[in-house]
């Protein structure tokens, strides 16, 4: 019985996980319209969500899924128990559009930053309505170096190792690799994820991972590990914290890292990340944050009128703005926020030269391996090989 | 509830014996009761059931009840009443799952192939409505002449948003949109508010008539073949689906006259675009026989993939099992010296790693391998990179197991072992044994009777050990060559990288590796049992 019993718990716990991997979805209720989104987004949507729906005549609630928000509204969707709004990121548009789970919605452009509209459009509809963006930094601890505004990472590398810091950059790349943060690292030194068609759209056929310019970006990287700027033993984990605790000089991080450093008391600069000397200038991956509408809400035409309100004035993302501080994506918001909060603003020019990840669902098919090529050529691999075979891996899970 | 609520008035199961009066008040109270909470339950759960369509779970519930009514209301199954609610809860929760598991490995269940057909084509032409382009946003009002709001027909009253004039028109489904000719509207903000002789619905009850009125057709004059869609309570806009489905041919068109034929694309069926991939990564789910298992067989990258982490799924739990057995063993012998002082306190602490939650111990044990900042290499001095090297990583992972596990055997045969009477000893020693040979000849075998089938039990446990994997290492350091195993992912953490992580969700794919995976656990126990009756024998 005992080893039945094991043997049972073993096969539940993985059928459980198959089939109702939807078990975080919280109950609709009564109210006319749900929002479905993190618990910091949660906290910020609450008060301006009642306000709008009070002056339509609604009720609406914000509810919080805390984990695997997308997969849990993608599963609830399917099954007609979803939300009629959903919070997410501009990469996941193209998964939500391939499994139907979310519908176009006509906003105005007007004063919206267009990038962050491109971010959240796919097959030449705009499926998001886009509230915030982020994008990643250069934080210089000023006590631990004086070049606050390195040009390039050479640069960088130099001022940090003439400094007292311990390491010299804190940028998580791990075991398993983080190829979000080595963005820009990788497209300074000429790599790129996909090709792009003569209409802009992206041809997933042209990987770029292990084109001449990815092999280029990763002998780079390749290098920086050598040199021990970059470590795999610098994760997700503790990145954050070593540079709170003054023991990196520079830190390559978003605008989620900015409430640590006020709180560590640091002394600090806000740069753009610099580029390889000689090579392409770094692009940092511009994140859009961003409101969609469910394919099965149980109120479209709320939904609709949300999304639509949302961006028509500042009331909503203003509020929101106090309790949970981002870059907005409208510019008379931005205007407002400039004098407020100089450094939060200051990531807004830097988005200027950050490109947002595709949002197509062949993405899926990237990150995992770029990063671990990236890990594995930080911790000393062969940087073509290593580079090549994911590229091939990328390409042939993509076909 | 169910083994709680048991009816306590069964009568004697010996047939030969006189029954005697057995319905006491409280038994009949608590019986009464009990049959009432589950019909209640069932009457609860029924509609619901039905009304979220949901079959087979409606025919699971009915069959409950009415099982559960024949064996407490009548005498006949007395055995039955002691073991339905066990039986009823493993079916419901142990062979549903793998039914349910068994047969989406059939089935291309995942991302992009989630709903039917007839839903993922009426979504392709939601998504290809597209706006045109510089048209006019109408401020919009709903309007019913006489008929009802729930169904209409409706009117749809619309007013240019850049037109001073503010002209109203008016669309009905099936006809072309029109200047309104009928008695003058009122207009409040360039909307239109009310109109003599129509009922104008609310924001809410244009919410309530949402899918009839997208299902609208209401024609823009000029041949452009576009039509007026609904966007929100107060306004509409202009635009034309770019795709329809050809029923004849089944197939998608676009605009353009680009076809997408519907064929096979790796082991689905789907609308096919130019470049050969699925249109928009859409296909619906649908019945692959055989595919998955013969991918999984057949694709040599995930075979070796599959085999490499079955071999270290074996070794992972059997070193698990021994070293954390062999530890414990050592221990549990050394402390049940008589001689030892203090046995209270050393086996209470010995079970402290026991007493902390694995999960945060596994959290915490993976920060202390780090490389460069983990306690491990800086308590020691030591630059070893633990989690960075493949043998490095399994042996950390290794590590860690024996830390968790060993408590546990330590507690066995601490128990075993006191078990064991002393007189056994005594006459060991009588008869000239040593030390030694007594703890391996005598000692050693009888705690084995006791402990071998813990050791299997933790071996099925370790086999699937999840948990250990990805809270320590997340299967890493990636393996040059190889995306979905990392190098020390066994086999249940690399099928749950196939389904949730990596590239995408493939349910399917990895229901049947799970398949493969159930197969082998089960392989594997019985065999181990068969090694363990034998020992049995012996002794």
């Amino acid at each position: 019985m005992k080893r039945i019993a094991v043997i049972a718990a073993a096969a539940v716990g993985l059928g459980a996980g198959l089939t109702a991997c939807g078990g975080q979805s919280p109950n609709r209720g009564e109210a006319d319209l749900v929002i479905w989104a993190d618990a910091i987004r949660t906290g910020a949507l609450e008060a301006p969500l009642k306000a709008w729906a009070e002056k339509n005549g609604l009720t609406a609630v914000v509810q919080t899924v805390a984990t695997d928000l997308q997969s849990n509204f993608v599963t609830a969707n399917e099954a007609k128990n979803g939300p009629d709004v959903v919070i997410g990121a501009q990469d996941w548009t193209g998964k939500l559009v391939q499994n139907s789970a979310i519908v176009p919605i006509q906003i105005s452009a007007e004063g919206v930053s267009q990038a962050a509209i491109d971010a959240v459009s796919y097959g030449g509809q705009t499926y998001g309505a886009p509230y915030a963006i982020e994008t990643l930094g250069l934080f210089v601890n000023n006590a631990l170096t004086d070049n606050a505004a390195p040009a390039t990472i050479e640069d960088m590398v130099a001022a940090g190792q003439a400094g007292s810091a311990e390491n010299v950059l804190c940028l998580q790349v791990g075991e398993s690799g983080d190829a979000y943060h080595m963005q820009p690292l990788f497209t300074s030194g000429g790599g790129y994820i996909f090709g792009t068609n003569a209409d802009g759209s992206f041809n997933t056929a042209d990987v770029g991972v292990g084109s001449a310019g990815g092999i280029e970006a990763a002998k780079k990287i390749g290098e920086l590990g050598a040199e021990g700027v970059l470590k795999n033993s610098i994760n997700g984990d503790n990145s954050l914290q070593l540079f709170n605790d003054g023991k990196c000089a520079y830190l390559v991080s978003g605008p989620w890292a900015l409430a640590g450093i006020r709180e560590a008391g640091l002394d600090f600069t806000l740069s753009p990340i610099p580029g390889f000397a000689g090579l392409d200038p770094a692009e940092p991956p511009l994140g859009v944050q961003a409101f969609f509408v469910a394919s099965n809400a149980k109120s479209p035409a709320f939904a609709q009128q949300f999304v639509n309100d949302l961006l028509a004035d500042t009331t909503i993302t203003r509020a929101m703005n106090n309790s949970d501080a981002r870059v907005p994506t409208q510019d008379a918001l931005a205007e407002q926020l400039k004098a407020s909060d100089p450094i939060l603003m200051q990531f807004l020019d830097l988005a200027q030269s950050a490109k947002a990840m595709p949002n197509i669902p062949a993405m899926e098919a990237v990150w995992s391996p770029l990063g671990q090529a990236e890990a594995a050529v930080v911790g000393g691999a062969d940087p073509a090989s290593t580079f090549e075979a994911a590229g091939k891996e990328i390409a042939s899970s993509v076909q | 509830m169910l083994l709680t609520s048991q009816p306590s008035t069964d009568p004697s199961p010996n047939a030969s014996v006189p029954r005697e009066r057995n319905t006491t008040l409280p038994g009949l109270i608590t019986k009464i009761i009990f049959l009432g909470v589950v019909l209640a339950i069932g009457v609860y759960a029924v509609p619901l059931l039905i009304h979220y369509q949901m079959w087979m779970w409606l025919g699971i519930m009915v069959a409950a009840v009415v099982l559960i009514f024949v064996i407490y209301l009548t005498k006949r199954f007395i055995p039955g009443k002691y073991l339905f609610p066990g039986t009823a809860f493993l079916s419901v929760f142990l062979i549903v799952p793998v039914v349910l598991t068994v047969g989406y490995s059939f089935t291309n269940f995942g991302d992009g192939s989630r709903s039917s057909k007839e839903a993922m084509i009426a979504a392709v032409q939601t998504e290809s409505f597209k706006r045109t382009p510089d048209s006019p946003v109408y401020t919009l009002a709903v309007g019913v002449e006489g008929g009802d709001v729930a169904d209409g027909p409706y009117t749809l009253f619309l007013i240019a948003g850049d037109d001073p004039s503010q002209k109203v028109l008016a669309g009905r489904d099936g006809e072309d949109l029109a200047a309104w000719t009928g008695q003058a509207p009122t207009i409040t903000d360039g909307r239109v508010t009310a109109v003599p002789g129509y009922k104008l619905l609310t924001a809410r009850q244009i919410n309530d008539a949402w899918a009839n009125l997208q299902a609208m057709a209401v024609n823009v004059p000029g041949g452009s073949e576009s039509g007026i869609k609904v966007q929100t309570p107060t306004q509409a806009y202009e635009g034309k689906s770019s795709i329809r489905y050809d029923k004849a041919n089944d197939q998608l068109v676009s605009d353009s006259g680009q076809v997408y034929p519907n064929q096979v694309v790796g082991t689905a069926n789907c609308f096919v675009a130019p470049d050969g991939k699925c249109f928009q990564g859409k296909s619906w789910l649908q019945n692959v026989g055989t595919k998955n298992y013969s991918r999984l067989l057949t694709d040599s990258s995930i075979r070796a993939q599959f085999l490499a982490a079955f071999a270290w799924t074996l070794i992972f739990s059997l070193a698990s099992v021994g070293l954390t057995f062999l530890l414990g063993f050592f221990l549990a012998l050394t402390l049940n010296d008589e001689r030892v002082r203090g046995q209270k306190a050393w086996r209470a602490f010995l079970l402290l790693p026991y007493a902390i939650p694995g999960m945060i111990s596994l959290l915490i044990w993976s920060q202390f391998f780090n490389k460069d900042f983990g306690l491990i290499n800086q308590l020691f001095g030591i630059d070893v990179n633990w989690f960075g090297d493949q043998t490095l990583a399994k042996i950390a992972v290794i590590l860690v197991q024996i830390w968790m596990g060993f408590p546990y055997m330590f507690v066995v045969c601490t128990g075993a072992l006191q078990s064991i009477p002393g007189d056994v000893k005594e006459a060991a020693r009588i008869d000239g044994s040593t030390g030694l040979s007594t703890t391996f000849r005598i000692i050693m075998p009888l705690l084995l009777i006791s402990v071998a089938p813990l050791l299997v039990a933790s071996f099925a446990f370790n086999f699937n050990n999840f948990n250990a994997i990805q809270l320590l290492t997340q299967g890493g350091p990636a393996l040059s060559g190889q995306f979905t195993r990392g190098g020390t992912d066994i086999l249940i953490s690399m099928i749950y990288k196939q389904a949730f992580g990596g590239s995408g969700t493939d349910f399917g794919f990895a229901s049947a590796m799970s398949v493969l995976l159930f197969i082998l656990t089960g392989v594997l126990a019985a065999v181990q049992f068969r090694i363990t009756k034998r020992l049995e024998n012996l002794t």
